[in-house]
């Protein structure tokens, strides 16, 4: 890789002009002729029969244009984006309902607040039934969620997943008798990994445009994946993919939460077809709460058998995993990601048993970090509960199990590869920046003074970049979207005839500023200056093929499909300007927005000009094709596996169980990083989302299944005075598995740090005979879990 | 009803619904669509814009009770191609991502930096607590702020 000022440099970004000064089009601001806006009526029970639904009176209402309900679209058949496991969610509630918040009837009318007013006037004659809220009363299946269907989906366990393609020892066994040798030491905790709303600051939205004339539609949406909207579009209306153009132009912010093909986005094509305008939804933020997907929701025990000199025998994870009431997108995947990552850092044996279970509930799918935070949490909490068992310190017992550098590639227990990885030396490079050996005697030192400061420390290894493409037969599969390829990844370069660069990826931002890395990218190969590049995405029929922004993939997939495509340019226009200066194409350097003959900086021609000459194809060496541009896929041969270290320091008022945290380090390594600013915006927000979980968020359910926390004075996102600085640096281990060298870092700050501050905290009570608390920790929650100690 | 309202600098005359939320007006009815709407319920911060002087939710007051009012919105911060110094800052020091929140945080700081002689970190932080970002962790956004109102105190 070629190195100039821009490559692994802090550039600023170029999505900010446009957002700074409030002139960002995001979906909402996009406006259409004779749009018509729509509501929903959504379930006010978690589990109901529906006698009937009576739309007169809404109809009745000046303004309104149609009332939807299942009698309308069920021609349509099921939303094609959901994985076929366990029961899918019809467009519209069908008979049933299956938790509050489910959209059963759709008003369409001249505006927002008509469609409101007339979605209150729909009258449904609801029986309510039975609700399955508790994971735990899920599991036992006293009461199924639906009808003649075991509420346990599915249970991955052993190494059945991979069954019939690699023969894999099964592990149990030889843990179970380490557990009976006399000189081992078994340690067990039942722990909580509490559902949390991922909470986009913008609502989701959507604007659909159906044109009779053309035959054709055009979706606006704040999606991840508007390939694989516009996939699911063309399957379900039955039209060809190059009539259907979805658009996702900025998005506010994703996480997850935009990584599904919803209802809401088929309903307004068929409204805009039937109605023969334009038909917009924007989410309320109640129903972001009740009717988008929700992350994590696991409880679980995780258990060590280990020896006193701190090596692991053997890890074990039973947990049961709140699937909510439908299956959508990758719900049923997200724990066998966690799966996938299981052992962490670690060398290992483990057993694992994952049980996905429906209940009454708003479906759950990838949350940032999806399945990995929480397999991260029940790892790295339980080891320190081992350590702590064993009188070890935790960052001892963590290096005395990791994987050796000269170990890669890892063959993982299930049969995956590890592409590289230095854990202790990322380890140490922490603990020597954070002084880990005076903060534990600072620490030590407060707490003979009575104050209960605590050291929380963890490691990660994430699984991402996905590919590898051949993971899309074992539960990803794509296919469903209508899509050609599974975990591919586009990138189109072309030089103008003017000498400027546009470029176009399979893949787009919801914030990570993949306008900047990928303008860097090309700046670097081709010498055109990032002013002169522009960088286009998120629009389904620009670019041959995405699979979307989700598992801090884009970078290590599209950005590298980018790159190819960019070399492919830069050896055809080494031709035309080694024609231009009479020199030979192998002497032509690219820099400065030119190129010259090496070791001649005189001898140069400006890009406008070698590109004037490539749209003249008379001007041209013989045998050599007008235009500059390249196309590439990608095929990813591995998934890429980041990893770091994060540590945290807390003091925790014994009086009111509050939790302030005083510092936060971290050492992540993505492997090569293009742009640092950019890496460390991600970090900092991917810290503050689980520092969110450990400390603040939980979807608080009652018994009967109603949310409790579905507004925002209800669901407490901290705040600037919740979080500290963050202290932060890398350790540089470049993947091999993709020529750029990336790992991807979109999620590696979430999936580290939830954990670190519950060990920081109860670090700072056990003393007092606190052995955990569950998240968040909430200062009664604290407050309670040191008065029950004790007592 | 019937609105007389100045926003950035220009007259607006306009016949509202009584229940037309000054959002929806600013961005609906004029088309600013520089203010956000994340939470409509006061809330999120995204939709702050200046009434007044003061900054306000716009989420949850009505177009009706601006008539005769002078509203600032995040459209009326850079001066033609020159950036407002708050602009700036967030822009050199990454205090944004997706950029969805921003307009709103601008203009709360706008306001707090016009009040606030030297403010200190902790002082920015407090006004920010009625501001939710997702995407940064807010350090950046306390960086961009403090160093602003740092280079303005410099002028006193």
């Amino acid at each position: 890789m070629s190195t100039t000022s821009v490559m692994g440099g802090v550039v600023r970004r170029k999505e900010d002009p446009s957002l700074i000064q409030g002139k960002g089009t995001y979906v909402d601001d996009i406006k259409r002729h004779r749009e018509l806006a729509t509501a929903f009526v959504r379930s006010p029970f978690a589990a109901a029969a529906i006698n009937s639904v009576d739309a007169s009176a809404a109809l009745a209402l000046e303004g309104v244009h149609a009332v939807y309900t299942i009698d309308d679209v069920r021609h349509l058949g099921l939303n094609p984006a959901q994985v076929a496991v366990g029961t899918l969610r019809p467009f519209l509630a069908d008979g049933v309902v299956h938790h509050v918040g489910e959209a059963v009837a759709m008003v369409v009318a001249d505006d927002p607040y008509i469609a409101k007013d007339a979605a209150d006037l729909v009258f449904v004659d609801y029986e309510p039934k039975d609700a399955v809220v508790d994971l735990k009363e899920a599991y036992a299946d006293t009461v199924q969620v639906h009808d003649g269907i075991s509420n346990t989906l599915l249970t991955w366990a052993g190494n059945a997943w991979w069954e019939g393609v690699i023969d894999l020892p099964d592990p149990s066994p030889g843990i179970q008798e380490a557990k009976e040798r006399d000189d081992t030491v078994v340690v067990s905790l039942e722990m909580v990994n509490q559902r949390l709303i991922p909470t986009a600051i913008e609502p989701r939205a959507v604007l659909a445009d159906w044109n009779s004339g053309y035959d054709s539609v055009e979706l606006w949406s704040s999606s991840q994946i508007p390939h694989a909207v516009a996939g699911a579009i063309g399957m379900t209306f039955g039209i060809p993919s190059n009539k259907v153009r979805v658009v996702a132009p900025e998005v506010g912010g994703g996480f997850g939460l935009k990584l599904n093909v919803y209802p809401d986005e088929i309903l307004c094509c068929y409204a805009s077809r039937a109605l023969g305008r334009p038909v917009r939804w924007t989410e309320t933020r109640r129903e972001a709460s009740v009717a988008s997907i929700q992350g994590r929701g696991w409880i679980g025990t995780s258990t060590i058998t280990g020896t006193r000199d701190g090596k692991i025998l053997g890890y074990e994870l039973d947990a049961i995993c709140d699937m909510g009431a439908y299956t959508h997108n990758f719900t049923v995947a997200i724990p066998l990601l966690g799966l996938f990552v299981a052992p962490g850092q670690y060398d290992i044996p483990t057993s694992y048993a994952l049980h996905c279970v429906v209940t009454n509930k708003p479906t759950t799918d990838a949350y940032r970090g999806a399945g990995r935070p929480e397999a991260a949490y029940y790892l790295e909490r339980i080891i320190d509960a081992f350590a702590r068992e064993i009188g070890m310190d935790p960052a001892d017992v963590r290096k005395a199990n990791y994987w050796k550098p000269d170990q890669f590639p890892v063959t993982t227990q299930i049969g995956l590869t590890m592409d590289t990885g230095d854990y202790a030396t990322n380890l140490d490079s922490l603990l020597e920046r954070v002084g880990y050996e005076d903060l534990k005697a600072k620490r030590d030192a407060a707490r003979a003074e009575g104050r209960l400061l605590g050291i929380g420390l963890s490691t990660y290894v994430e699984v991402c970049g996905f590919g590898p493409s051949a993971l899309a037969g074992l539960g990803f599969s794509w296919a469903g979207y209508g899509l050609p390829t599974a975990f591919n990844g586009s990138g189109v370069v072309r030089v103008q005839p003017d000498g400027t660069c546009t470029v176009t990826i399979g893949t787009g931002p919801s914030g990570q500023g993949h306008e900047t890395t990928w303008a860097q990218i090309v700046s670097d190969g081709l010498g055109i200056v990032m002013d002169n590049i522009e960088v286009q995405h998120g629009d389904s029929l620009d670019s041959p093929v995405g699979v979307g922004t989700f598992g801090s993939r884009s970078l290590a997939v599209d950005g590298t499909a980018t790159y190819e495509a960019t070399t492919r340019v830069k050896e055809k226009a080494a031709i035309i300007a080694g024609h231009l200066l009479e020199a030979a194409p192998e002497d032509v350097q690219f820099q400065d927005g030119g190129a010259h003959v090496a070791g001649s900086p005189d001898r140069s021609v400006a890009w406008a000009q070698i590109a004037e000459s490539a749209y003249q194809p008379h001007t041209l060496p013989e045998g050599v094709e007008g235009g500059l541009e390249s196309s590439v896929v990608f095929s990813p041969p591995n998934a890429t596996w980041p990893f770091g270290s994060h540590l945290a320091l807390v003091e925790v008022d014994p009086e009111t169980g509050d939790v302030d945290l005083l510092e936060y380090w971290a050492t992540d390594d993505c492997g090569n990083v293009i742009n640092p600013m950019i890496v460390d915006g991600q970090v900092h927000g991917g810290i503050a989302q689980g520092v969110a979980q450990a400390l603040f968020e939980e979807a608080i359910y009652d018994d009967v299944g109603n949310l409790l926390t579905s507004s925002l004075a209800d669901y407490p996102l901290p705040a600037a005075e919740n979080l500290p600085m963050f202290n932060l640096d890398r350790t540089v281990t470049p993947t091999d598995v993709n020529p750029l060298g990336v790992k991807g870092i979109g999620e590696a700050g979430t999936i580290g740090s939830a954990q670190t501050i519950v060990n920081a905290v109860v670090d700072a009570v056990s003393h007092l005979g606190v052995k955990h608390i569950d998240m968040p920790l909430r200062p009664k929650r604290v407050w309670q879990a040191i008065e029950d100690a004790r007592k | 009803m019937d609105v007389s309202v100045t926003v950035n600098g220009y007259v607006y005359e306009e016949a509202v619904a009584p229940r037309l939320l000054l959002s929806d007006f600013l961005r609906h009815t004029l088309g600013l669509t520089g203010t956000h709407v994340g939470c409509e319920h006061g809330v999120c911060g995204a939709c702050t814009v200046i009434v007044d002087g003061t900054s306000v939710r716009s989420c949850l007051m009505l177009a009706v009770q601006v008539d005769g009012s002078n509203v600032r919105t995040v459209e009326d911060l850079a001066d033609g191609a020159d950036l407002h110094p708050l602009q700036s800052a967030f822009h050199d020091n990454h205090a944004l991502q997706c950029g969805f929140c921003t307009p709103g945080i601008l203009m709360a700081a706008v306001d707090f930096l016009e009040e606030s002689d030297s403010p200190t970190r902790e002082e920015i932080t407090e006004m920010l607590s009625g501001h939710l970002c997702r995407c940064t962790g807010y350090a950046s956004i306390v960086e961009s702020i403090h160093l602003v109102s740092r280079r303005e105190g410099t002028k006193e």
